[in-house]
């Protein structure tokens, strides 16, 4: 998908966007739950690592590999008597971030599907 | 253990944990000065156990595995007109603190609504993507 001369990075990095919301989603999910650590991926490192791997032709699986290959343990602020490191102000952040990320690809796959719907039609 | 959580999942059932968490905290609160005849059948203040149910690629929603009773001990107050009192007038009050079930209640409400604008957020996301080609 990365070599899409039409798309880009953009299939990547929209499937990421998408993987890192469900992970953020899930430290907010646990935000009392004792011991749970919250997670997160590096997204420049897991897209540089998604558009590197594309020889594969498994789009899916080189994704996996390049989020996993970036997940990481959050160091809290401040480490609670639980041993829960979800800290709200930061995911609730983060997640607005990602989210405002999403779109901004979103915009961007709709700016080139506009140019080529505006070559098919030929008007 | 082979789940693949969806946003959707991982909040709604986030939100049902909550929600249980609201309705323990709120059967507390209904039987705080409550009384009985004996400790052992004094009301003790019920707390759910939340477990976190991993799922693939560092997604994980929570669930609840036991409602306990909690340790805190019922009060034991004389009060000889009580019908419920016993021998030496003496009745046991429900071991449960309000201040702190309040509290409870509140940060309950709190975590139920940051799940309610988590799966929001996806759900508009979600038709945003949808709606790619037109």
């Amino acid at each position: 998908m990365a070599d899409d001369p039409l798309f880009g990075v953009h299939g990547n990095a929209l499937a990421l966007r998408s993987q890192r919301m469900a992970m953020l989603a899930s430290n907010i999910a646990n935000a009392a739950t004792p011991n749970y650590k919250a997670k997160d991926f590096d997204f420049q490192k897991a897209l540089a690592a998604a558009s590197a791997d594309n020889t594969s032709g498994d789009t899916g699986a080189s994704l996996d590999s390049a989020v996993d290959g970036a997940t990481g343990y959050r160091v809290p602020l401040q480490a609670s008597l639980d041993g829960n490191t979800v800290e709200l102000s930061t995911e609730q952040t983060l997640f607005a971030e990602n989210a405002v990320q999403y779109r901004a690809t979103l915009s961007f796959l709709q700016g080139r599907i506009g140019t080529v719907m505006t070559a098919l039609k030929g008007e | 253990m082979a789940n693949n959580f969806s946003v959707f999942d991982i909040s709604g059932r986030a939100m049902s944990a909550q929600l249980v968490r609201l309705s323990t905290s709120a059967s507390n609160l209904a039987n705080a000065g409550s009384v009985a005849t004996n400790k052992a059948d004094a009301f003790r203040a019920l707390k759910p156990v939340f477990k976190t149910i991993g799922g693939e690629q560092g997604t994980a929603t929570v669930g609840v595995t036991q409602v306990v009773a909690s340790q805190t001990e019922p009060t034991q107050r004389h009060d000889p007109n009580n019908p419920l009192a016993d021998k030496d007038g003496n009745v046991w009050e429900a071991g449960v603190d309000s201040a702190a079930e309040l509290v409870e209640m509140m940060e309950t409400s709190r975590q139920y609504q940051n799940n309610v604008q988590v799966l929001q957020t996806a759900k508009s996301l979600t038709l945003d993507t949808l709606r790619l080609e037109k």
